[in-house]
């Protein structure tokens, strides 16, 4: 019998599901990854690895999948089309279900242009709906790009993101569906400021029925300050920072920002807990990973079920 | 068109260097069309190139040719009365004008003058914009007309990223969202259904090929 993913387990069990992404770093030191486990593991039912995000060079997304594997948690590998052929991401993917990596989020990845190696060759050679579409057939019809059999499929429950606040909004449920379609399982979306347009989303999603089809996770970010507020609010693209949050972390001094942030992520995590469709949150704590336990446990969401 | 910008002077400088003689020639098809190898540049490049010589007191001998078109026999046949006479051949042609000489004069030495950017349109006049990327397999049909492998900066086949606000890429700010622009097309011309199914992975082997690409007619052979 092989292990099953813990992230399907919670969500098949219609618990309230709990990610958090975790940051490989910038070197080839274990240490830095498994601490970063070892805080997480008792708060979260899952941990997501990222795969260079922004384009920056970091330790692999699969080495630190395994290594956090090692350490008791249920990774779920991060991997992106922008740096890898069809062939290594296959190559990738049959790897990283022998290592005993149970769980895939597909991506296309951030640009190269925005990380530290902008001269970069941007692959792209499948994009992410492609990506999900092709580890649903490795798995389930065992047999790759081309139609040649594997001895042996890989066994991962698939995952794929959607950001509700990208544009053309019109279209936004309409690519969801699409991704489910494809083969997604589940989802994890762009971070929440704006739970108005996010809420709207959900109900475009729930007419076309798209909450019985997969997990939805809504993606929580906590803010540190007034400036990554307003940062995330002009400098990221596709990101919705409404005024009404960068007013309420400016009303605050410096020193007690950080705190505001917590209790904005809270409130958001227990709106989306509130919220009909939604099977879990995402919580992605930018490089302040150890706020994570103080999130779950104040939203009410800790212990994690056993499943 | 093919499109190219002239390099650095002192790139160009640094290349024929070595030599007295130059034949300057430009090409009179695309790279005249985005003033980067016509007759005009091949002029402004060589007065320069002459005036350096003289202000650092070098002697420099320069012809100027420009052939109607770089990269086809018939028109490249008229440099051979002269090539002898010239240590180098600088040329402002395009990639395939540069290579097209040297096929021609195994012999000679022939440098570039320009790099060669892209297959482009002139949007208006001093912008050009690339919009195809000649994946040998043309999907404009499903797109609205609109290349997603050229014109979205990570050419995916069922856009758009989570990068795209108000219409624009998140990429370049001065660029469109392909993905945007493919959508309100479908949209308008009321055929979004042509994005109902996943496209599937590109066939890149007619991009890359084994090597350089060709194409054989029989009907044309003479």
């Amino acid at each position: 019998m092989k292990e099953e993913s813990r992230l399907k387990n919670v969500l098949q069990g219609g618990h309230f599901a709990v990610t958090a992404e975790c940051g490989p770093p910038k070197g080839a030191d274990p240490k830095a990854i498994q601490k970063k486990g070892k805080m997480l593991k008792a708060f979260v039912d899952s941990v997501n690895v990222t795969d260079n995000q922004t384009g920056v060079v970091r330790l692999s997304s699969l080495a630190a999948c395994a290594l956090l594997l090692k350490d008791g948690l249920d990774p779920v590998l991060q991997m992106v089309t922008r740096d890898r052929n069809r062939i290594a991401l296959q190559s990738d993917i049959l790897g990283a279900s022998a290592l005993g990596i149970r769980n895939i989020l597909c991506l296309s990845g951030d640009h190269q242009s925005f990380g530290n190696q902008p001269q970069a060759k941007g692959v792209f050679d499948i994009d992410s709906m492609q990506l999900i579409q092709l580890v649903r057939q490795m798995r389930d019809k065992g047999v790759i790009l081309g139609g040649e059999r594997l001895t042996e499929p890989p066994h991962l429950f698939v995952g794929a993101v959607e950001n509700p606040f990208a544009d053309p909004f019109s279209y936004r449920v309409l690519r969801l569906e699409k991704k489910v379609a494809a083969g997604a399982e589940f989802i994890q979306t762009q971070c929440v400021y704006n739970i108005v347009r996010f809420k709207e989303w959900m109900e475009q999603a729930g007419d076309c029925g798209i909450p019985e089809k997969v997990y939805i996770l809504g993606g929580v970010t906590p803010l540190k300050s007034t400036r990554m507020a307003e940062y995330m609010s002009k400098q990221v693209a596709g990101m919705d920072v409404p005024d009404e949050i960068i007013k309420r972390m400016k009303s605050v001094p410096a020193d007690k920002q950080r705190e505001e942030g917590i209790r904005i992520a809270v409130e958001t995590i227990q709106a989306l807990k509130g919220m009909k469709g939604i099977h879990g949150v995402h919580i992605m704590a930018i490089e302040w990973e150890d706020v994570v336990p103080q999130l779950v446990e104040e939203a009410g969401l800790a212990p994690r079920p056993t499943v | 068109m093919i499109t190219a910008e002239r390099k650095p002077l002192s790139e160009i400088k640094e290349m024929i260097a070595p030599y007295r003689k130059v034949l300057v020639v430009g090409c009179g098809s695309c790279v005249a069309e985005c003033a980067a190898g016509g007759e005009k540049e091949v002029g402004l490049l060589a007065s320069a190139l002459r005036m350096d010589a003289r202000t650092e007191g070098r002697d420099l001998e320069i012809k100027e040719m420009t052939l109607d078109r770089q990269c086809v026999y018939e028109f490249i046949d008229q440099l051979t009365e002269f090539i002898d006479q010239y240590d180098v051949v600088l040329s402002l042609g395009c990639g395939a004008g540069v290579q097209a000489v040297a096929e021609v004069f195994p012999r000679a030495i022939i440098v570039p003058a320009l790099n060669t950017t892209f297959v482009g349109e002139t949007k208006e006049a001093g912008l050009w914009v690339e919009n195809c990327r000649g994946c040998g397999d043309c999907k404009l049909g499903f797109f609205a007309a609109v290349c997603p492998i050229t014109g979205c900066a990570k050419g995916l086949f069922n856009g758009p990223c989570g990068g795209s606000q108000d219409g624009k890429c998140e990429v370049d700010p001065d660029t469109p969202c392909a993905w945007q622009l493919i959508i309100t097309r479908l949209e308008e011309s009321g055929r979004m259904n042509l994005l109902d199914k996943v496209y599937p992975p590109a066939d890149w082997s007619k991009q890359q090929g084994r090597g350089p690409r060709k194409i054989v007619r029989e009907d044309q052979k003479i």
